[in-house]
C-alpha cells in the first residue's frame, strides 16, 4: 500500500512537471501573450510593405510600443493599408507621427518604425497616419545604385 | 537462371511478409481499440504504467535534453555570429527543438529505454504462458496487460518530450549566454516574439502525442505477437526498437509536411 501510494505521488508530480513544461513554453516563453496586445488602432497606406506581415512589431525609438494586426489590399488606390494596434501605455502619439518600414540587421524581420511629428492632437482609435515610406527593397536599392554608376 | 527467380521469391516473401505484418498490426490495433476505455476501470495499473515507462525514462531524457541544447547553443553561436545575428540564437535553439528535436529524440530515446523494456515484459509474460493463465481465469489480458501498458507509453511521450525541449532550451541559454555572452534579454525576447503558442509549441506537442501513439503500438504488439521462445522474445525487443524508431522519423517526416511545410 504505502509502495503503491509512492508511486501514484511520484507519477502525479511527473505528469505536473510536463504539463508545465508544455504551459510554461506555450503560455510564458512563446509570443501567446503578446500576439493579443490590447490598445488602439491606427492604419497606415503603403507603396510597398515588403516583408512585412502580420504580428511585425511596431517600434517607436526601437522599443515595441504595438504590432501589426492585419494588412490588406485597398482595391482603388493599389496600396497596401496596415492595421497596426498600439499599446494604450503610448497614447500620446501626434497625428503628423511619419510611419516607415525597416529591416531589423541586414537580413532581419521587418518592422513598422514610427517617428513622432510635434503636433498636438494625438492619435486616437481609427486614424489614419498619411506620412508613410514604403519598405526599402534590396534590389531596387542596388539597381538604382548600379545604373546611376553606369551613367557617369 | 534458377537463382534469379529464387531472388525474385525471396523479394516476394519479403514483401508478404511486410504487409502480413502490418495487416496484423492493423487489425490488433482494432482489436486495442476496443478495451482502451474500459482499461481506466483499473487506473492504477496505468499509473504504475506511466511510472514504469515515463518516470524512469526522466533521467536519460534530462541529460540527454541538457545536452542537445548544449550542442545546438554552440553550433548556433558559431553559424549566427558568421551573420552578426548571434541575438537569434535563443529563438534558433528553441524553435529546432519544440518543433522538431524535443518530439523525435525523446520518441526515439523513449522506444529504446522504455518501448523495448514494454515488448521484453509482455513476451516474457507471453513465454512464460502467464497470459494463458489470466485467459483460464477469464481476464482479459489486452484489457488486464496490455491496455495499460499501451495508455502508460503513449501519456508519458508528450510529457517527455515537453521536459526535453524545456531543458534544452535551458542547455541553449546556458552555453549562450552564460559561456558565450550572448545578450540576456535578447535570448528570451527573440523566443517570445518569434515562438508560437499554437503552431509551435502545439503543433510540437501534437507530434509527440502521434509518436507516443505509435511506439506504444508497436511495443505491446511486438511483445504480444512474440514468439514464445527465448530467441523469439529478443527479436521482438529488437524489431520494437527498429520499428518505432523508423516509424517515428517516417511520420515525423510526414507530419512536419503537412503542419509546416507550405
Amino acid at each position: 500500500m504505502n509502495v503503491q501510494r509512492g508511486v501514484e505521488l511520484v507519477v502525479g508530480v511527473f505528469v505536473l512537471a510536463g504539463i508545465a513544461a508544455l504551459m510554461v513554453m506555450a503560455l510564458q516563453w512563446s509570443n501567446f501573450g503578446a500576439s493579443r496586445v490590447s490598445g488602439y488602432e491606427i492604419t497606415a497606406r503603403f507603396d510597398n510593405i515588403g516583408g512585412l506581415t502580420v504580428q511585425s512589431p511596431v517600434k517607436l525609438a526601437g522599443l515595441t510600443i504595438g504590432r501589426v494586426d492585419s494588412i490588406e489590399l485597398d482595391s482603388e488606390t493599389f496600396q497596401a493599408e496596415v492595421h497596426m494596434v498600439i499599446d494604450d501605455r503610448y497614447d500620446n502619439l501626434p497625428t503628423d507621427s511619419f510611419a516607415n518600414i525597416y529591416t531589423a540587421g541586414l537580413l532581419g524581420a521587418q518592422y513598422v518604425e514610427i517617428s513622432p511629428g510635434g503636433a498636438l492632437e494625438s492619435l486616437e482609435d481609427g486614424d489614419r497616419i498619411t506620412m508613410t515610406q514604403s519598405a526599402i527593397i534590396l534590389e531596387s536599392v542596388v539597381s538604382k545604385f548600379l545604373f546611376d554608376k553606369a551613367k557617369e | 537462371m534458377s537463382r534469379v527467380v529464387d531472388a525474385i521469391a525471396r523479394l516476394g516473401r519479403m514483401v508478404i511478409g511486410g504487409v502480413r505484418h502490418a495487416g496484423s498490426m492493423a487489425l490488433f490495433a482494432v482489436e486495442l481499440a476496443w478495451v482502451l476505455m474500459p482499461s481506466w476501470a483499473r487506473p492504477r495499473d496505468i499509473f504504475q504504467q506511466v511510472y514504469a515507462a515515463g518516470v524512469l525514462s526522466l533521467v536519460i531524457i534530462i541529460v540527454a535534453g541538457g545536452f542537445v541544447g548544449l550542442v545546438l547553443g554552440l553550433q548556433g553561436y558559431n553559424i549566427l555570429s558568421n551573420f552578426n545575428a548571434s541575438e537569434s540564437l535563443g529563438v534558433m535553439v528553441a524553435l529546432s527543438l519544440v518543433r522538431e528535436l524535443g518530439p523525435v529524440v525523446a520518441a526515439l530515446l523513449f522506444a529504446g529505454r522504455a518501448g523495448s523494456a514494454i515488448t521484453a515484459e509482455i513476451a516474457l509474460m507471453k513465454t512464460t504462458e502467464q497470459l494463458a493463465a489470466l485467459e483460464m481465469m477469464a481476464v482479459d489480458p489486452l484489457r488486464r496487460v496490455i491496455g495499460p501498458r499501451f495508455w502508460g507509453a503513449m501519456i508519458s511521450v508528450p510529457l517527455l518530450a515537453a521536459l526535453f525541449s524545456m531543458v534544452g532550451i535551458i542547455g541553449g541559454y546556458l552555453i549562450g549566454v552564460v559561456v558565450l555572452g550572448v545578450d540576456q534579454a535578447s535570448y528570451w525576447g527573440q523566443i517570445a516574439e518569434q515562438m508560437e503558442a499554437w503552431e509551435d509549441v502545439g503543433g510540437g506537442a501534437i507530434k509527440s502525442l502521434a509518436f507516443g501513439a505509435v511506439i506504444a503500438l508497436i511495443a505491446v504488439y511486438e511483445g504480444y505477437r512474440a514468439e514464445p521462445t527465448a530467441s523469439g522474445m529478443a527479436r521482438a525487443t529488437t524489431q520494437t526498437v527498429v520499428l518505432s524508431s523508423l516509424a517515428v522519423l517516417g511520420l515525423d517526416f510526414v507530419m512536419t509536411a503537412f503542419m509546416f511545410g507550405a
